[in-house]
């Protein structure tokens, strides 16, 4: 296990200890390069760490959350290859929280929409570059010759001209000595040894021992187990409930009111839960009591009637389509989805008079301190946040919600407690992917050229309880996203937003409105097609200019065998999106059976254009992942509401995709000179509708609901 | 009490005989290889082996486990062929169901040291993998029937 430190440990073995630390502040307007003698000044505050120490260990602490895209790799090579240091030499530690660790481009210690590698990518090298010339210039000094004579490669720095050579951890004490170059040179792209190679995960072998140290798996001396009583429907407040009888069993010491319910907490979490049972705690029938599956269709239906927010208003679509050749529209309705990560939401705290200490699988280590400071009253220094490795993110655990109970539980007792959500409690309490709804109408001309899109999307707001200065002119940037700056060239162009105001909590789902969004148009844009009696691949370059664009189609249709016949019984569809500044185009094959409306997906071939790429076998581990979970999505998920809450509760109602379902994944990289690209969202949107866009291949029926359950699709079939 | 023996170690632990094994083993015992995904058998994360054969400890009674050997992830050797599949083929993401689906690959190739694609299949779907890494999954099971034919 790669010991997890926290801050105070850190920064007292790092500044204190034998070896160079290289701390770089780095914010948007500028960055300054600092060696530990400043950094211990306190007077700047540095949020990218390098160190090197006598044993020739060079340490990179991660300021990115590891959730199984793989910046425990991915950043510790940035750095290694400007330093010129042996891989084999190379470990991580997982930042702790604090503003030591922010993003500088956010301001934020926060993972996620698909910026690691892009946001810390220059950061790291510059640190790491300043720390490879102090090193060459230390072994200068040492032989008395000029720099330009010792050169670093592999944890060492040679000297030219006598050969000698003396290694990172014999230089690293004298290098510490020697002033911080504010403007080192980085190296020369073509000059990369480590970044666009495979190199091994740096995570693996404690992930496959069983050792790696998830959220789940923190343990205080003395602690209690946390569970909560929670209401059944959005707004419900409790009526009554037993205290006395959870108290009663054995083992139960504490039960406390907090904000989301009743808390129980027990030396054992099987007899947390059933102290909870215990309580039966009763609950009125909430805000919204009439909500469920069918008043929720009517009112994503009914918004779209509603007059919304202009996204983007190109020409003029009205005109534009009564005056198109041919024109078609359609209705779309999509469910709410849940993110299940595999490790439920958990949080260990321990909040005493002068010290708050927080053990949690976050994407947003600032969150987590910024609620913990608000809840205890503590200074910011003497909060702790220690992250653990994520099982799973996906977007779930941006919210700091379970962060929030576990301090209110702590403090309320005056016991470190670990809170561990059940299942049923995750998949009830999520901050889902919203439900959607949208009207498409376009317009084609008689030469086959799209003429006009008008796209009206109803949806709940993500960014209003996230980053409210986000939403502007009432736009939430979400909730149009990939639709407002799509690719296709059309001329006149209407984007619409419907804010829909509804109780239930909503978030950011793995690609966030891309997921829809990307659906929607491309399903949209192969109705089109079909339409104009064009070839759905055809007919997309028809109206594509973007190089990368084009050329993932390209590239996906070539491999995929686009043009030629499929196997007997098989059909294929295409899609492409653009998001998170990455290109991703798929093929899905699949075959159908007309009897029961099954569908099954035999092979993907997915082409993705991202710009400059630091770990290939990762980027197409996240290709075939996102495709597995956009699979999931398109084709199982599907949260259902009852009495004013949530109804689905565990795997045996929240379908997901297993591994008898999962198809054959071609992953294709194209190497272009874009800007590079995110990789851990762009390879889910485009699944969806290529799946779709087949089983209109296969049996002429067009999906505008999801998900593509054998039901759905039966009775899609009858409707046609 | 209860008396367990797992990984070639006896324990004694006062618990109630009703309580999942799971708890047990992770919150007790502290092996925290083995995982907590639903409670109700339908994930894979708490895969175990009881007498060599893949269960899932949150749904098995801990009080039914005595005088079975037990084993979880902590007890596979490193050097076990699945183990090293794994590694070689780079197959955790996040990494969570790993254990689960590890010990449930090692209890098939027990029983059948070359399977079939089916079998695998019959075998793995009853492990979630939210990552979506089923299909190093199946490259590393191969691997490692490869390697144990080797062997």
């Amino acid at each position: 296990m790669k010991t997890l430190i926290s801050r105070r440990e850190f920064l007292k073995t790092t500044l204190a200890g034998a070896g160079l630390t290289i701390a770089a502040s780095i914010t948007p307007f500028g960055s300054r390069l600092l060696s530990a003698q400043e950094v211990k000044k306190g007077l700047f505050n540095p949020n990218v760490w390098i160190r090197i120490t006598p044993d020739d260990i060079v340490t990179i602490v991660v300021n990115k959350s590891e959730m199984g895209q793989g910046v425990s790799t991915s950043l510790p090579m940035i750095a290694a290859d400007e330093l010129e240091a042996d891989w084999k030499q190379i470990r991580f530690k997982e930042a702790p929280g604090g503003k030591k660790y922010i993003d500088p481009n956010w301001g934020m210690q926060l993972t996620g929409g698909s910026t690691s590698v892009r946001h810390m990518f220059e950061p790291l090298r510059k640190a790491s570059a300043a720390a490879r010339e102090m090193l060459r210039a230390a072994a200068a000094q040492t032989w008395g010759v000029p720099v330009n004579e010792c050169a670093a490669s592999k944890n060492t720095v040679r000297n030219t001209k006598s050969g000698k050579s003396l290694t990172y951890g014999q230089l690293c004490e004298k290098a510490s000595q020697l002033p911080v170059p504010e403007s080192p040179p980085l190296k020369d792209e073509s000059q990369f040894k480590i970044i666009g190679t495979s190199v091994a995960r740096l995570d693996v072998p404690d992930k496959v021992s069983g050792k790696a140290i998830f959220g789940i798996d923190s343990f205080v001396p003395d602690m209690l187990y946390a569970t909560i009583a929670r209401p059944p429907a959005y707004g419900a407040k409790i009526t009554s409930y037993d205290k006395e009888a959870a108290e009663k069993i054995p083992g139960v010491q504490k039960v406390a009111t907090i904000d989301h319910g009743i808390a129980v907490c027990a030396t054992f979490p099987d007899l947390a839960w059933k102290g909870r049972d215990a309580l039966k705690a009763k609950w009125d029938k909430g805000s919204h009591p009439e909500l469920n599956n069918e008043t929720l269709e009517k009112t994503f239906l009914d918004s779209l009637k509603k007059e919304g927010a202009i996204a983007i208003n190109k020409g003029n679509a009205e005109n534009a389509l009564t005056q198109s050749a041919k024109k078609i529209e359609a209705t779309y309705v999509l469910p709410y989805l849940a993110h299940v990560t595999m490790e439920p939401m958990n949080c260990t705290a321990h909040v005493s008079e002068n010290r708050c200490d927080i053990w949690v699988p976050t994407q947003n280590q600032s969150g987590a301190l910024e609620v913990a400071d608000k809840l205890t009253g503590l200074k910011p220094e003497q909060i702790h946040i220690h992250t653990t490795y994520l099982g799973g993110g996906f977007g779930r655990r941006g919210f700091v919600d379970y962060v929030e109970e576990a301090v209110q539980i702590s403090k309320a007792t005056g016991k470190p407690i670990k809170l561990i959500w059940t299942r049923e409690e995750d998949i009830q309490n999520d901050s889902y992917r919203p439900g959607y709804s949208c009207t498409i109408k376009g317009g084609i001309d008689d030469k086959g050229r799209m003429t006009a899109w008008s796209h009206k999307i109803a949806v709940q707001s993500i960014f209003e309880r996230f980053a409210p200065q986000m939403i502007q002119n009432g736009i939430d940037p979400a909730a149009v996203d990939g639709i407002a700056e799509m690719d296709y060239e059309i001329p006149n162009l209407h984007v619409e937003y419907v804010k829909m105001e509804l109780p239930i909590p909503v978030g950011f789902w793995r690609s966030v409105g891309n997921t829809q969004n990307g659906f929607t148009k491309e399903t949209f844009v192969d109705e089109l097609a079909y339409t104009a009696k064009k070839d759905p691949l055809e007919f997309r370059l028809d109206h594509l200019k973007n190089p990368s664009a084009r050329r993932v189609l390209q590239v996906v249709a070539e491999k995929a065998g686009w043009g030629k016949p499929p196997k007997k019984g098989e059909a294929r569809g295409i899609a492409h999106h653009f998001s998170f500044g990455t290109h991703v185009a798929q093929v899905a094959e699949i075959s159908v059976n007309k009897k029961d409306g099954s569908i099954k997906v035999h092979r993907v071939v997915c082409a993705t254009s991202c710009g400059r790429m630091v770990n290939p076998n990762i980027i197409v581990a996240q290709m075939r992942g996102a495709i597995i979970m956009g699979l999931s999505a398109a084709m199982k998920e599907k949260i259902d509401f009852a009495n004013g809450g949530v109804q689905t509760a565990n795997f045996y109602n929240y379908n997901e995709l297993r591994m008898n379902e999962a198809p054959e994944i071609e992953a294709h990289l194209v190497k272009t000179k874009d800007t590079m690209g995110g990789i851990g969202e762009p390879g889910l949107p485009p699944i969806g509708p290529a799946v779709a866009n087949a089983l209109f291949k296969a049996t002429g029926i067009r999906m505008h609901r999801l998900p593509m359950t054998p039901e759905n699709v039966m009775e899609a079939m009858k409707k046609k | 009490m209860i008396s367990l023996e797992i990984n070639g170690k006896k324990y004694q632990v006062d618990v109630g005989s009703d309580v999942p094994l799971l708890w047990v083993i992770r919150e007790h015992l502290k092996l925290t290889g083995t995982k907590f995904g639903c409670g109700v058998g339908m994930c894979g994360s708490c895969t175990v082996h009881i007498d060599g054969k893949a269960q899932r400890s949150c749904t098995t009674q801990v009080g039914s486990v005595q005088g079975k050997k037990i084993t979880t992830i902590e007890g596979l050797p490193e050097d076990h062929p699945v183990k090293k599949a794994w590694i070689a083929e780079q197959v955790p993401q996040c990494g969570y169901c790993q254990p689960g689906q590890i010990m449930q690959a090692a209890a098939l190739l027990t029983e059948n040291p070359n399977p079939t694609d089916k079998k695998i299949m019959e075998a793995m779907s009853g492990n979630l993998c939210r990552c979506g890494t089923y299909p190093y999954i199946k490259r590393a099971i191969k691997r490692a029937a490869k390697e144990g034919k080797k062997s």
